[in-house]
């Protein structure tokens, strides 16, 4: 957290006086898209970077991280946002946080019931979502001003445009770093046999900041907006 | 002795928190554009860490481990679920702590350090200090020198950077790299010179 770069999207804000709206209107279509490309959290907003490169050395244990991270921001989204009218701003960080440790509490205990191995993969990670900059961000930006249905649909969209930022980044490790995908051997045995080898430095530290640099570049050249 | 030395040049160089463990980066990136605010956010940190560490190991140790209640007559209860929430409490709690008696007792060091301290309270760094702590059962005194050595190393990672990127202003680079790019590139590169501590064991 402590990120000075939260961006509001003010054309999102939902107006509280028009209670009869449209379950996907245009508005909550754009909170659920938005962050997908033109206001990914991870590559424009900047937020969530801590976890997003520790998980990464598999596909699989990024999926679930995704999986964990979405459940945690759309359901903390929509317990905020019903909320919003009793929370004093004074304390509302502790709130916040209050509803974030108690979900990711109930994340880490799943995890740790049906998928043990993964949850022992992830280690500290899970218990990390908590300071994950994504969730108190868009708490405080947008499930503090909003109605639930559209907080929840914010919540979503941010959750899945991180889970597309960390599947590709662990599809790139996985297949340079160990040759394989989801565990599953890709990288043929002749090319093996013809000298190739796996690129080590992929399943290091150096290799994952190196890999969001890239992707970073190439979604704002595609984007062209937020160039600093 | 040694066996402490060995474990704060861990985790200060061969298992930096920020560069091995990607700790910290959302105010790593944030705060990293000067060396003044780097150097006063760095220095809060080790601050921090120093004392957070240490306080939630007692908590663990004494209320939430298996069997930690039995001086209190109660065994077999086992409140370790309650650790996440615990932990982050008690970082927030340490923070406005500090910051009071920062006040009282140092009005220079708070207006020096006054405005990061608020920042820290959801650091991951700090966090995630306190459950490595845990996940490796150090003792006391082992959780305030890897926090300590912890904070050092993140305080060492942002001063560089910090460094590094003053100095890029003056170089050309190309528009989409500007920014999160170039300094995520330029953590892999230092990442990469962190790395060639690992062969160092005392």
């Amino acid at each position: 957290m402590g990120n000075t770069e939260i961006t509001t999207t003010p054309e999102l804000k939902v107006i509280d006086a028009k209670p009869k709206e449209k379950l996907f209107s245009r508005k909550n279509k754009r909170a659920l898209t938005d962050p997908l490309s033109d206001n990914n959290p991870i590559t424009l907003q900047v937020l969530g970077i801590c976890s997003a490169l520790a998980v990464t050395v598999q596909v699989k244990t990024a999926l679930v991280m995704s999986l964990a991270v979405i459940f945690v921001v759309s359901l903390s989204n929509v317990v905020i946002s019903m909320m919003r009218k009793q929370i004093p701003s004074k304390i509302r960080i502790i709130v916040e946080l209050a509803v974030i440790a108690t979900l990711v509490i109930l994340v880490d205990q799943i995890l740790k019931a049906y998928m043990y191995d993964v949850s022992k993969k992830l280690s500290v990670f899970v218990g990390l979502i908590i300071t994950n900059c994504i969730i108190m961000g868009r708490a405080e930006a947008f499930a503090l001003q909003n109605k639930v249905w559209p907080s929840f649909l914010d919540g979503l969209g941010n959750g899945l445009g991180y889970g597309l930022i960390l599947t590709v980044i662990a599809f790139f490790r996985e297949i340079f770093g160990s040759g394989t995908l989801l565990g599953y051997q890709v990288v043929p045995q002749a090319l093996y046999n013809a000298g190739y080898e796996n690129i080590g430095l992929m399943v290091l530290s150096p290799g994952a900041f190196i890999l969001l640099g890239l992707i970073v570049w190439v979604q704002r050249s595609i984007t062209k907006k937020y160039v600093e | 002795m040694e066996h402490y030395i060995s474990l704060a040049v861990k985790s200060i160089f061969v298992e930096n928190i920020l560069l091995a463990f990607f700790l910290g980066m959302c105010s790593f990136l944030a705060v990293s554009k000067k060396v003044e605010t780097a150097f006063g956010l760095g220095f809060a940190v080790i601050f921090v860490m120093t004392i957070t560490t240490p306080a939630n190991w007692a908590l663990h140790e004494y209320l939430l481990k298996d069997g930690a209640l039995s001086w209190a007559g109660l065994p077999d209860v086992d409140l370790s679920f309650l650790g996440f929430i615990s932990y982050i409490a008690v970082i927030a709690a340490m923070v406005q702590l500090v910051e009071m008696v920062i006040d009282r007792f140092s009005p220079a060091l708070y207006t020096a350090l006054g405005i990061f301290l608020p920042l820290i309270a959801v650091n991951c760094a700090i966090l995630g200090a306190s459950l490595f702590m845990v996940e490796r059962e150090y003792n006391f005194t082992e959780s305030a020198v890897f926090g300590f050595g912890s904070g050092v190393g993140w305080f060492l990672a942002i001063v560089a950077m910090a460094a590094i990127r003053q100095k890029l202003r003056y170089s050309n680079i190309p528009a989409g790299l500007k920014g999160l790019g170039i300094t995520m590139l330029l953590t892999g590169l230092m990442a990469m010179a962190f790395m060639s501590f690992s062969g160092i064991s005392l």
